[in-house]
């Protein structure tokens, strides 16, 4: 009699659950971030896709985030908390979620996950990233023309495929344009924190560079070079435009929206598949800031006309004859690298000094 | 007219007391915190403290607890000993990572190796990772005197530097395409901190620390050691005559919180977390200085507290899921609960009289 009761309740219990899940039928989309919203870079882009996703779709979709979410364990958890909440549709929007995404997903067959930056993917998780390097491309254009010193400085936050694919690309670039060029690089082992990336822009300024690159999120190196007076920046994932037209010249702006308001439309239409997205310039998920005036207009000129061209298709930042640091061989004249190698890519092209921390 | 009066023994109800009263101060400042940022302020605080223990999904929460908790309560554990002693160990974050580096050192250079052996000796070098990064302030405070707050702070970064290194390389995952992060453990068995029961979050980690809990309430209260301990922090002098040699003392203190700090960085990297990554450390030592004191230093209390401390970070989680909380507010709550028992750590040393000074 009670087992039968307690069965009856559940089934009760249950049919409410299934009844619920059927009348709301909003999609819900879950975002797990590592950084806090107000980081002005990498996170700050990721929400305002969200919010782009909200504008869209209105009524019919439902989002909900957790930020300053450590990689590991916590991840694991605040994933799992999304998925039993009922999330149709879960991005992950750090290169550490990799493991945790995959072990929730495995326990989730029917909530489909999206993992940002990674390179493990299942039946129901899908993975994207940007080609920030044909960014950085533009960057070190602009770069080597605008140097006096000859000296640009870096801040790299860690050594990892993603940053050093960037250094190499706006090395190679900026030696096009300027080859008495030399690059010095700081890591500033963080992706955001202003107090270290102040220092390590301090520190490359009075090494003598007059132009910073930065690949951390903070706006601080930008303010060390207001401070400097006549030092060139550029903003990083987002446009960082307070600072235009000097220091900040142009930016590199990590454009999320049109893929998450595709995958979100995919989820809703029943047609999303696990992909490896990959894009750049062309499909807009990478956008140059504005240049500004501070840029000679024949240079301005010259990193649009780049800009187009690797939109287009029509031109490869790593396109060879390209050398490895050590000498060997990389890119034979008119090879262009393949995208296993560039996914993995731990080594500097000849001409870059120092070697990658380990 | 109010004022304060010390009292002549600090009193133990006010000392149990106190941080019941600190938890619903927290409460209470934070109710209004949430209202003032606009949240429901009753709905915040019942997210935070029920929907774990309670709610629809406490089936998953309740072991995530354990997991949270765990390395909080055997870093604490270990601390206490020291804080006791008014011996200050501050940089358990540091042995934390280091007993996570040769813990998972050990299991890594066995690897592909399946044998029952490898689990215990990671183990063993787990402890002995923490133990040996605390003996460096033990030393240096035993030999030449200098202060092991700075130094084992200090001694963090030094750890986080090698983490850095070791996960960009020695310990750089061979089919990780040039990833920073070693191998996932979870995915080699005999190196591998699994549940002991499926779906229960009971880990050895947890196990060691009630393991840890219990030695050191039999150590304090039963043990000569213990008293020694004790009595060094309440009355140094007294101690020395009663024969305590301050310098083995030190050493035992930062020894053994280093070796339990050490523990909780190898189950971690081989359990919950996984694998030696460049952010494998999430403050777990830090918060766990937090613990000891909101435990009033006592094993018990400190159990309750690492409980306590847990279920403020996942509540906090589901609270910014659930309602839009956004993280900093959670911090700022965490941190109202440290701020109100030391404040009111004051009424076990005092008490408030009202009215005129008595004639002495």
């Amino acid at each position: 009699m009670k087992l039968t009761k307690l069965l009856t309740g559940a089934a009760v219990a249950l049919g409410l659950a299934a009844g619920g899940a059927l009348a709301q039928d909003k999609t819900k989309v879950g975002f797990v971030y590592v950084g806090p919203v107000g980081d002005g870079g990498w996170t700050y882009e990721h929400d305002q896709a969200r919010k782009a996703v909200v504008e869209e779709f209105g009524d019919k979709v439902e989002t909900v985030y957790v930020e300053n979410v450590a990689e590991g364990p916590d991840a694991e958890r605040v994933i799992t908390q999304m998925a039993l909440q009922g999330a149709d549709l879960i991005f992950t929007t750090s290169f550490g979620y990799m493991d945790p995404t995959i072990n929730v997903a495995k326990k989730f067959p029917d909530v489909k996950f999206e993992h940002a930056t990674g390179y493990k993917r299942a039946e129901n998780v899908s993975t994207y990233s940007a080609r920030f390097y044909e960014g950085r491309a533009v960057q070190g254009t602009i770069a080597g023309h605008m140097t006096e010193s000859n000296i640009v400085g870096y801040i790299g936050s860690y050594p990892i495929p993603e940053v050093i694919r960037g250094i190499n690309s706006a090395y190679i670039h900026a030696k096009k344009v300027n080859p008495d060029v030399e690059f010095k690089i700081v890591w500033a082992f963080t992706w955001f924190d202003p107090a270290k990336e102040a220092d390590a822009a301090k520190v490359l300024i009075e090494q003598g560079a007059d132009v910073i690159l930065q690949h951390t999120d903070s706006t601080a190196p930008q303010a060390a070079a207001q401070a400097a007076g006549n030092v060139v920046t550029f903003g990083q994932a987002s446009d960082m435009a307070e600072y235009a037209p000097f220091p900040r010249v142009s930016s590199i702006i990590d454009d999320w929206a049109p893929y998450y308001i595709a995958r979100t439309k995919a989820v809703m239409d029943g047609t999303w598949s696990s992909v490896d997205t990959w894009d750049g310039i062309g499909p807009g998920m990478v956008g140059i800031g504005e240049i500004s005036d501070a840029v000679p207009a024949e240079v301005k000129a010259e990193a649009l006309a780049l800009k187009d061209a690797m939109a287009s298709g029509e031109y490869h930042p790593f396109t060879g004859p390209l050398k490895k640091q050590d000498g060997s061989d990389f890119l034979a004249e008119g090879e262009t690298a393949d995208d296993g190698t560039l996914a993995g890519m731990n080594f500097y092209v000849e001409g870059i000094e120092g070697s990658i921390p380990e | 007219m109010i004022r304060l009066e010390k009292r002549p023994q600090p009193s133990r109800a006010w000392s149990l007391a106190t941080p019941l009263m600190a938890v619903l101060a927290t409460m209470l400042m934070g109710g209004l915190l949430f209202a003032a940022l606009g949240k429901p302020p009753v709905e915040a605080i019942r997210t935070i403290f029920w929907e774990p223990l309670f709610g629809e999904f406490a089936f998953y929460y309740r072991p995530q607890l354990l997991v949270k908790g765990a390395p909080l309560v055997l870093i604490a554990i270990g601390l206490s000993l020291g804080f006791r002693a008014g011996i200050w160990n501050i940089g358990a974050e540091g042995q934390y990572i280091i007993g996570a580096l040769t813990g998972a050192g050990v299991g890594l250079a066995f690897y592909p190796m399946e044998s029952w052996i490898i689990f215990p000796l990671m183990i063993l070098a787990g402890a002995f990772g923490g133990w040996a990064w605390a003996m460096i302030p033990a030393v240096l405070k035993t030999r030449f005197g200098t202060n092991e707050i700075l130094v084992s702070l200090m001694l963090v970064y030094v750890a986080e530097q090698f983490l850095a290194s070791m996960s960009l390389g020695l310990m750089k995952n061979p089919e990780g395409f040039g990833f920073p992060g070693s191998r996932n453990l979870q995915q080699y068995d005999s190196a591998h901190n699994a549940e002991l029961i499926a779906g229960t979050g009971m880990h050895w980690g947890v196990v060691a620390a009630l393991i840890a809990v219990i030695f050191s309430y039999v150590l304090l209260n039963r043990h000569m050691l213990g008293y020694h301990i004790r009595l060094t922090g309440e009355a140094p002098r007294a101690a020395r005559f009663a024969g305590v040699k301050p310098a083995r003392l030190v050493l035992f203190c930062l020894g053994a919180s280093g070796a339990l700090a050490g523990l909780a960085g190898m189950f971690e990297v081989s359990g919950p977390s996984g694998q030696v990554s460049i952010d494998f450390n999430v403050g777990y030592g830090f918060t766990a200085i937090i613990v000891a004191f909101l435990g009033r230093l006592h094993p018990v209390g400190i159990l309750l507290a690492g409980g306590l401390m847990a279920l403020t970070y996942i509540g906090g989680d589901i609270a910014q899921g659930n309602l839009g909380l956004p993280s900093a507010a959670i911090q700022v709550f965490q941190g109202m609960l440290l701020f109100f028992l030391l404040a009111l750590d004051m009424l076990t040393n005092f008490r408030i009289s009202i009215g005129k000074p008595e004639v002495v």
